[in-house]
């Protein structure tokens, strides 16, 4: 068990549970975000506009948080500044 | 297998370096320029009007009146500062199509400068609108104990402006190039098709976050984050 294999090791172990666990949320509450416009331009489609614009900006605030916990991700794997520090890069 | 379009370095001079992303980024910028003037030389009021000016008269009727619904009012003041933002970012996005052009809003750079661009834009338009006083007293609101707060807030929503674009189309690219690797011809091509999607959504979004901000920003009585802000006239 060198050191590079270790940090090999818990960068991608925590890649994956970063991606699991960080998509987990998101996608929960943006399913719920979109069900209700969904029934509120059902019962209003006169307002379908309006809703849809706040539903994108909404939905973009919530992605935020996916994509945080995917940088992270993408980071740990390809970027990883603990692995070149070791690697002597 | 770069994460980014920095990484490509075409020439260097000392300590600059000329990479993929300062290139395409001129280019998008060129073919906009170019193009829109191009359009514009020889504008017709006709009843037959060129097709390529009917294209750009849809794009900006479009802007304009989303800004209008989005800022309650005349949105021409913002039209030429976010509809660049949503021309320059949607026009990167599209011509991923294009073999061997990489995406310059795939670099967090290009995407750093641009949220930059909106957290100067955001402040400036606030303060030609209410004064300077008037604009610093709205982070006082809702209550004085709410100012680290929203000044926190306006640091972590351009850091949001930034990576969101970043990750979003820089893991398109990632996703097609990884797919491009295991299963060539035909997954690749759904993928890069839900990019396009993906891009366009991000450059509307990006836009629409702007005008919010700078709305909220000008506003008599300033909300919370987001459109749902209470104007009393």
């Amino acid at each position: 068990m060198t050191e590079m294999s270790t940090i090999a090791m818990v960068s991608i172990i925590t890649a994956g549970l970063t991606m699991a666990i960080g998509s987990v949320g998101p996608a929960l509450g943006e399913a719920r975000a979109l069900a209700q416009a969904l029934s509120a331009i059902a019962q209003q489609p006169d307002e379908s506009n309006t809703i849809t614009r706040t539903l994108f900006v909404g939905l973009a605030m919530v992605e935020s948080t996916a994509i945080y916990c995917f940088v992270v991700a993408m980071i740990l794997i390809f970027a990883n500044p603990f692995w070149t520090a070791v690697a002597g890069g | 297998m770069e994460l980014t379009p920095d990484s490509i370095v075409y020439a260097r001079w000392g300590f600059f370096e000329l990479n993929a992303t300062i290139v395409f980024g001129w280019v998008v910028s060129a073919i906009l320029v170019v193009g829109s003037w191009l359009i514009t030389r020889n504008l017709s009021r006709g009843a037959e009007i060129p097709r390529w000016q009917n294209l750009l008269e849809v794009l900006v009727d479009q802007i304009r009146t989303q800004l209008a619904e989005i800022t309650r009012g005349s949105g021409t003041r913002y039209l030429p500062f976010v509809g660049t933002l949503f021309l320059f970012i949607g026009m990167s996005n599209l011509l991923l199509i294009v073999p061997f052009y990489q995406a310059p809003t795939a670099s967090l750079s290009t995407t750093t400068a641009l949220a930059l661009c909106v957290f100067v834009a955001v402040p400036f338009y606030g303060i030609v609108q209410r004064g300077l006083w008037g604009y610093l007293k709205s982070y006082a609101q809702p209550s004085i104990f709410m100012l680290p707060f929203n000044i926190i807030g306006d640091f972590s929503r351009t850091v949001a402006l930034a990576v969101r674009l970043f990750g979003n189309i820089m893991s398109g690219t990632l996703i097609a190039a990884i797919l491009l690797a295991l299963a060539p011809l035909f997954f690749p091509v759904l993928m890069n098709a839900l990019g396009l999607l993906t891009g366009m959504i991000q450059a509307y979004i990006f836009a629409v976050l702007a005008a919010v901000y700078i709305a909220s920003a000008t506003q008599a009585q300033p909300s919370a984050e987001g459109p749902q802000g209470t104007t009393h006239d």
